[in-house]
């Protein structure tokens, strides 16, 4: 397994000061699709300086969940809280700017296809309409710069390689200076230097104060870019804790995702 | 069919009815709201509207003469050819022209709208902009929206008025006399016809945008998703306008009276 700990990222992480109020929380979800139970009683806790990761297979219910905590899915019981408001249930505009604190890089990118890459990671400040198009387009340089595609400023999201869509896309992601940044398996499909270059600039941006929360499959990413772990099973949080407590966890799912063995065949 | 069956599916209709009509009203309300987006409403009517032009033109034309054709042919017996300008107008300007124009719009816009937007919704990009703090129905839908109740009543008067030329060229071509087929035409007419000729496209367009929009933000699933609602979207668009078409005429001869 690649050994990810030389990236040089930032040695402070876990050691910011925590407010209490400064999370994001589920309690208690349950949410459900076609009568197929996705989450069941599921509580989460993302507390501003401690990068999460969860982990589970393919189809566990990993993505589902940072689109409940940012309000684009509404669950069938339970709540969901930005700091002190719970948005559940509330209209998208009355927790706008609770969510704008927050960013999140999707799968495939979600990089808007009639737009250039300019535009792309300009978008927020563009609708907004507070700067200057001279200022945003300094801004939007700065970030380009940051995740090492300044090059691309005028290419469509056609034109660019996997690996530069989901830097591109966490430029976009950082032009909004949000607190939280959440990764939808941010290294799938990409080759070993591409992970790479994933790994690094999440720990750059856990470096600048960026608290993060990836959903992967990805060991080595895990490991890596966080300090606590949330492990899926079946609907329902199987195992949450450090790195060395997974690694020495005796629950057999963890086990056998950890370690694939024979047995793993056909599950 | 038993009766849990029946009562699933009536609930899923209602819903669908309840949430197809929210959007609309959504929509429309947003019409008035800022930001207004102009320069995404001039690019979706130039999408939308302007590159259906040459389709209507082949629409009018052709309608328009197989109407003077058959119109020809009845007439002819009763002596009353003079009459074919009259009834080329009045039907293509109150029936055949909008409802022609706005079947020829769905096929052509109605399932693009729906599978842009489909696409953006199975790729996430619609999830993007709301995080990014977008209202979707003001960004995607109501340009789309205000670009249709312009363009298919422009495309529909292109279509009229085509289609009274098809219809000149063929009586043309059965010696009828020009000034004759063209002073035909305010003798079946009235300025009411006109004004029906111009809402009918009004409504069409809107129910082209609405049921196109609704479909694709919908969307579930991957390609086959997109597919499967943009074929929704244009059966669904061309059962209502042929519906709204009766009403419409309805309303239009109630009040005439």
């Amino acid at each position: 397994m690649a050994d990810y700990t030389d990236y040089g990222g930032d040695d402070r992480k876990g050691e910011r000061a925590m407010n209490s109020r400064d999370s994001i929380r589920m309690e208690k979800i349950c949410y459900s699709i076609g009568g197929r139970k996705i989450l069941e009683d599921f509580s989460f806790l993302l507390e501003r300086g401690v990068n999460r990761t969860i982990l589970g297979v393919s189809g566990s219910g990993k993505t589902t969940i940072l689109k409940l905590l940012l309000g684009l899915l509404d669950p069938d019981s339970g709540t969901v809280s930005i700091g002190d408001l719970c948005i559940t249930g509330l209209p998208e505009a009355s927790f706008m700017p609770q969510r704008k604190r927050i960013a999140i890089v999707f799968q495939g990118g979600a990089l808007f296809d009639s737009m250039t890459v300019g535009e792309n990671v300009g978008y927020r400040m563009f609708e907004e309409g507070r700067l200057s198009e001279g200022e945003i387009t300094a801004v939007v340089r700065e970030k380009l710069s940051f995740v090492g595609v300044d090059t691309a400023l005028d290419l469509y999201p056609a034109e660019l390689s996997g690996g530069m869509k989901k830097r591109v896309a966490i430029a976009r992601a950082l032009a909004a200076d949000p607190d939280y940044i959440f990764f939808d398996e941010p290294t799938t499909g990409l080759d070993p230097i591409g992970v790479y270059n994933i790994c690094n600039l999440m720990q750059r941006l856990q470096g600048e104060g960026k608290t993060t929360l990836m959903v992967t499959h990805d060991l080595a990413t895990a490991f890596a870019t966080s300090q606590r772990f949330t492990f899926l099973h079946q609907a329902q949080m199987l195992f949450e804790g450090s790195e060395e407590e997974m690694k020495g966890s005796c629950i057999p799912e963890v086990r056998e995702f950890l370690e694939p063995t024979e047995r793993s065949l056909f599950i | 069919m038993n009766l849990a069956v029946t009562d699933r599916i009536l609930l899923f209709f209602f819903h669908e009815l309840q949430n197809y009509f929210t959007l609309a009203g959504r929509t429309f309300v947003r019409i008035f709201r800022r930001p207004f987006y102009y320069r995404e409403s001039i690019i979706q009517f130039d999408k939308l509207g302007f590159s259906s032009l040459f389709i209507c033109i082949l629409t009018g034309l052709f309608s328009g003469m197989v109407m003077a054709l058959q119109s020809l042919i009845q007439l002819k017996p009763f002596a009353a050819t003079s009459y074919v300008g009259g009834m080329v107008a009045v039907t293509m300007v109150k029936e055949l022209g909008p409802v022609l124009a706005a079947l020829m719009v769905t096929g052509r816009v109605g399932s693009a709208i729906t599978a842009e937007l489909g696409t953006m919704v199975v790729t996430e990009q619609v999830d993007a902009m709301r995080v990014e703090g977008t209202d979707i129905i003001k960004r995607l839908v109501v340009p789309r929206f205000k670009a249709m109740l312009l363009a298919l009543p422009l495309l529909t008067i292109v279509t009229d008025i085509v289609s009274i030329f098809g219809g000149y060229i063929m009586s043309a071509g059965y010696n009828i006399n020009p000034v004759m087929y063209i002073s035909g035409l305010p003798q079946f007419m009235v300025f009411q016809d006109l004004i029906e000729g111009v809402v009918k496209p009004v409504v069409f367009g809107a129910i082209i945008a609405v049921t196109g929009c609704y479909a694709g933000l919908n969307t579930k699933g991957g390609a086959e998703g997109v597919g499967a609602a943009a074929k929704k979207a244009v059966v669904l668009s061309s059962v209502l306008i042929l519906v709204s078409d009766f009403f419409i005429a309805k309303i239009f001869i109630v009040f005439r009276g």
